[in-house]
């Protein structure tokens, strides 16, 4: 329960319609990209600017109340969703690009910017934003840092975190700190990269200053069709053993393939068993010949046949239908639910392996469009929410997979953060000493757990009580 | 649920929307308010709610559909292919039963106005007086009036030119075209409609237009009222409905994207389907048939805005900056966000002022740092719209119809 007056405190700090208190148009904030838990907040509040965002917390922290900060919503554990944090702090009305300086390659961005559109700014600079999620048409520069996303190019480019060069957060009681700055690789220690993937539990970030990357001055775009998984997924170890650093290195699956066809008609080759989508990039010199080994790779792993992208039109059509295609499975099951693991990437043939086991015995059908080249995985589970006992089943082949993944040396997410959804399986890959150390440094920012309760760390009280109630049908 | 329990639109339709954001900053009215209720998303989750009976068409929930533009760029970014244009246009009568009687009533009377030309002749009449002078808009600056800027905008009345009912082509036939003159369209712009039957005529169209048309429905199916729409409907496809023409076409987008949805909105009808089925944009028409060099040059920095019934409605975008790009000493500049709609929207403008003068604003915004002379909308609305914000603004930029442009490039116009 909010305390009285307070949306009329907080329209006194926002104006007055920024702030959503009604049922009806609170609704959608019930959950992200990921459906399925489901919890409204009790309100949405729409600051105008960073420091209005101070003014917000702070009044927050003055009436007890902890809260969820939001951006795009595109999230895909469950980040966003409300545990014991009646108020959402929404950063879509941060859209600015504040400053841009091409001669240094950095720009000041507030955190509801659009990731796409500060490679949009920059563009005719020959500069770019590199972390380029399959989102990046919507998610937000507060999302990416919070989640410390990757995209296809992550192989080659990194994450979030390698781009990131100084954050303002704002902490639980409302005061604003900087964070690392302008400048590289600065003294003591690196608290930007501490808040870069802490999903929003040490404050919530209202700009970032992010580092531009000169768009490389040429690409080769390759789909090379294969018979079956197990083929391509040693053709890919074959390209990383050769030391060649593609841009990308992306596999889809059959079933993935024909979804993906039928939705964007890219030419896909729809009877294959595996396709994968290998970019390179740099000066043109040097490209025609790792092209050649590429292909060669590919050819002795058994490729049927390999394709180059021969213009900017097609190699544009064939990213399309892969950074697409969770979309497109939409036309395959009235509903899905997205994995998210890692293995190494000599483990990428075996996780496939036991992928295809696990759906098997629970009598689901997984489809598979992944990052190879990293060994981030995204099983893609499809179902349907009437069918009695499908959502549990999904449930429990979604934990099997985690769990193989840290068996064979991996982690239970590569991009997608720990959110609510994996918070059950973090005891897996950290003991009790590890996550008490975790939980110690969240209390130098927050120690009272007022920003994002109940996220990224397991608390033994939540995950046993809150949980498993707030489990419904997926939409 | 069985099928007769359906309250306006199969669940199955509403279900394909996955939740996963991905259509949110190609929302304008998310863009510019934030709140997600007021973004696709949002309202599909919405109209979920009021088909499962969940929630009732409150005036909350009435107003974030209301805010909604129909302007479809959702379709666009969607991935999964969710029909949205269909889902609002379903939901929008539902709401409408709802509604109070006195916004019913005014809504009505909008429609009325608007779709029917002895009610809107004598309406407007006073509105003619105003139309295009340059003290309207001086008045206009000075009182800050909206609406005054709007008659302002509006080229000076010369009454409407009535148009033979065959035009013959200039050269080689290449095809027959029904050319739908649109109500409102014709009875504000009546050179635009002139000059598209001239533009086709020199591609080596016949044009055929067949007198006393009305409107398309377009309008009526906006502001809910679905059985008038449908009305008018019929009546145009029983009036123009030709076996001789190979297109059909208007000056209007938002006319033309629902000329194409004719086959659906009356399955029983042949001519409506005949209609729906070869329905065209003139403009990207112009451009696969081609035009003789123009000769007259213009020299100007063009942009184009993408009116949303052009570009997310009929996926036309290139034909008009092709043709445009012919003009001797043209130079053809990118506006910023040109697919992010102005706020014109059909009636939005006239039935949501508030949002729709923050999407103008934007728009002018945007088209101040283009640096263009002149910004081309090839949808009557959208002119109006852009325009009557330079005027009020005192902008020193021409907003044109690109047909109007080309026209006169073409040696063919005023
Ligand atoms: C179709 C699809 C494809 C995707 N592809 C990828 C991909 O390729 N790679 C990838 O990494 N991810 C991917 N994602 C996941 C998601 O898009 C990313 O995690 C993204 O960074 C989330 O951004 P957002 O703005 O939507 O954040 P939200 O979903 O709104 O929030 C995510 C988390 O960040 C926190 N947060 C948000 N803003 C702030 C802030 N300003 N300060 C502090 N905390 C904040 C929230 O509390 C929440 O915990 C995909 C999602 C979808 C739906
Ligand atoms: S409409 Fe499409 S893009 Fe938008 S949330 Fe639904 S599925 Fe995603
Ligand atoms: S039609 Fe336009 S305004 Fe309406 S939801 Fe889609 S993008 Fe938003």
């Amino acid at each position: 329960m909010l305390p009285p007056g307070f949306a009329q405190r907080m329209r006194g700090l926002v104006g007055t319609d920024g702030v959503v208190d009604r049922p009806e148009s609170l609704l959608v904030y019930e959950c992200d990209g990921y459906t399925l838990e489901r919890a409204a907040p009790e309100a949405v509040v729409l600051p105008r600017t960073p420091a209005e965002v101070a003014q917000v917390i702070r009044a927050l922290w003055k009436d007890g109340v902890p809260f969820v900060p939001r951006g795009a919503g595109t999230g895909l554990s469950g980040g966003t969703l409300p545990v014991e944090a009646p108020v959402m702090v929404c950063t879509s009305r941060l859209q600015k690009i504040e400053s841009i300086d091409i001669a240094n390659r950095r720009v000041v961005a507030q955190a509801g910017v659009v990731n796409l559109w500060v490679s949009r700014a920059v563009k005719d600079a020959g500069l770019h934003f590199a972390p380029d999620p399959s989102s990046q048409n919507a998610c937000t520069i507060g999302g990416n840092v919070a989640e410390n996303s990757g995209g296809p190019h992550t192989l080659k480019y990194g994450v979030t975190t390698n781009h990131v060069l100084g954050l303002e957060l704002v902490l639980p009681t409302g005061e604003v700190v900087q964070l690392g700055g302008p400048v590289e690789d600065r003294p003591g220690y690196d608290l930007t990269g501490l808040v870069v993937g802490s999903e929003g539990t040490l404050g919530l970030v209202t700009r970032a200053t992010l580092r531009l990357t000169r768009v490389p001055e040429s690409y080769r775009t390759f789909l090379a069709v294969f018979d079956s998984v197990a083929d391509a997924s040693e053709a890919v170890s074959g390209i990383i053993a050769s030391g060649i650093i593609p841009a990308a290195l992306e596999m889809m699956d059959g079933l993935i393939l024909r979804a993906v066809e039928d939705a964007f008609h890219a030419g896909l080759p729809v009877d294959a068993g595996a396709v994968l989508l290998i970019e390179l990039d740099g000066p043109e010199a040097g490209l025609p010949s790792q092209s050649e080994e590429v292909r060669e790779l590919c050819k002795a792993q058994g490729a049927v046949e390999v394709r180059t992208a021969r213009d900017d039109a097609e190699r544009t059509l064939l990213w399309k239908a892969r950074k697409r295609a969770f979309g497109a499975v939409g036309r395959l099951a009235p509903n899905y639910c997205t994995q998210d693991g890692v293995v190494p990437r000599t483990q990428v043939p075996e996780i496939l392996r036991r992928i295809s086991a696990t759906a098997e015995k629970h009598s689901l059908r997984i489809g598979n469009v992944f990052h190879a080249g990293d060994g981030n995985i995204h099983p893609i589970i499809l179902f349907d929410e009437r069918n009695a006992g499908e959502v549990e089943r999904v449930l429990a082949a979604g934990t099997e997979i985690l769990e193989a993944c840290v068996a064979l040396g991996g982690s239970v997410t590569g991009e997608h953060g720990i959110g609510v959804e994996k918070i059950a399986q973090m005891p897996l890959l950290f003991s009790p000493e590890d996550l008490h150390a975790m939980a110690t440094l969240r209390s130098v920012f927050d120690p009272q757990r007022r920003a994002n309760p109940h996220k990224l760390l397991p608390d033994s009280k939540v995950c046993v009580e809150a949980r498993a109630p707030r489990r419904q049908a997926a939409m | 649920m069985a099928d007769s329990d359906v309250r306006f639109v199969e669940i199955e339709k509403l279900l394909s929307c996955v939740h996963c954001g991905l259509c949110l900053p190609s929302c304008p009215t998310y863009l510019e308010l934030g709140t997600e209720a007021d973004s696709p998303r949002g309202r599909i989750l919405l109209m979920r709610a009021l088909e499962e009976g969940r929630l009732r068409p409150t005036p909350e929930v009435t107003r974030h559909l209301d805010s909604c533009l129909g302007c479809r760029a959702c379709e666009t970014a969607c991935p999964s292919g969710v029909p949205y244009g269909s889902l609002i246009e379903a939901a929008r009568p539902f709401v409408e039963e709802h509604r109070p009687p006195v916004a019913r009533f005014l809504r009505w009377l909008l429609d009325s106005v608007l779709t029917q030309p002895t009610v809107r002749n004598v309406a407007t009449a006073p509105l003619r007086l105003l139309a295009g002078k340059p003290w309207t808009a001086r008045f206009a600056r000075a009182t800050s009036l909206s609406l005054l800027g709007y008659a302002a905008a509006l080229p000076e009345w010369r009454g409407v030119t009535p148009l033979p009912p065959v035009i013959e082509p200039d050269r080689e036939l290449r095809g027959t075209a029904v050319l739908l003159t649109g109500c409102v369209a014709h009875s504000s712009f009546p050179q635009t409609t002139v000059s598209i039957a001239r533009l086709l005529a020199r591609a080596g169209v016949r044009v055929l237009i067949p007198p006393d048309q009305g409107c398309c429905g377009a309008l009526s199916l906006h502001l809910g009222n679905d059985t008038r729409s449908r009305d008018l409907a019929l009546r145009l496809s029983r009036h123009v409905s030709e076996d001789e023409a190979d297109w059909y076409v208007t000056t209007a987008a938002g006319c033309g994207a629902h000329l194409r949805e004719y086959g659906t909105l009356l399955p029983n009808d042949s001519g409506a389907a005949n209609i729906g089925a070869k329905a065209r944009d003139p403009l990207d028409l112009l451009a696969e048939l081609g035009l003789p060099a123009p000769q007259r040059p213009l020299k100007a920095k063009i942009a184009m805005h993408d009116p949303c019934h052009l570009l997310h409605g009929q996926g036309v975008k290139n034909a008009p900056r092709e043709l445009l790009r012919q003009i001797p000493g043209a130079e053809l500049v990118e506006l910023a966000e040109a697919e992010i709609c102005c706020g014109s929207a059909g009636t939005y403008n006239l039935t949501e002022p508030g949002t729709a003068g923050r999407l103008l604003t934007r728009k002018l915004a945007d088209i101040r740092a283009s640096g263009a002379d002149i910004i081309a909308a090839a949808n009557p609305g959208c002119l109006l719209q852009i325009r009557s914000g330079a005027i009020l603004q005192n902008m020193p930029v021409q907003i044109a119809h690109p047909i109007d442009l080309l026209a006169r490039a073409h040696g063919l116009g005023d």
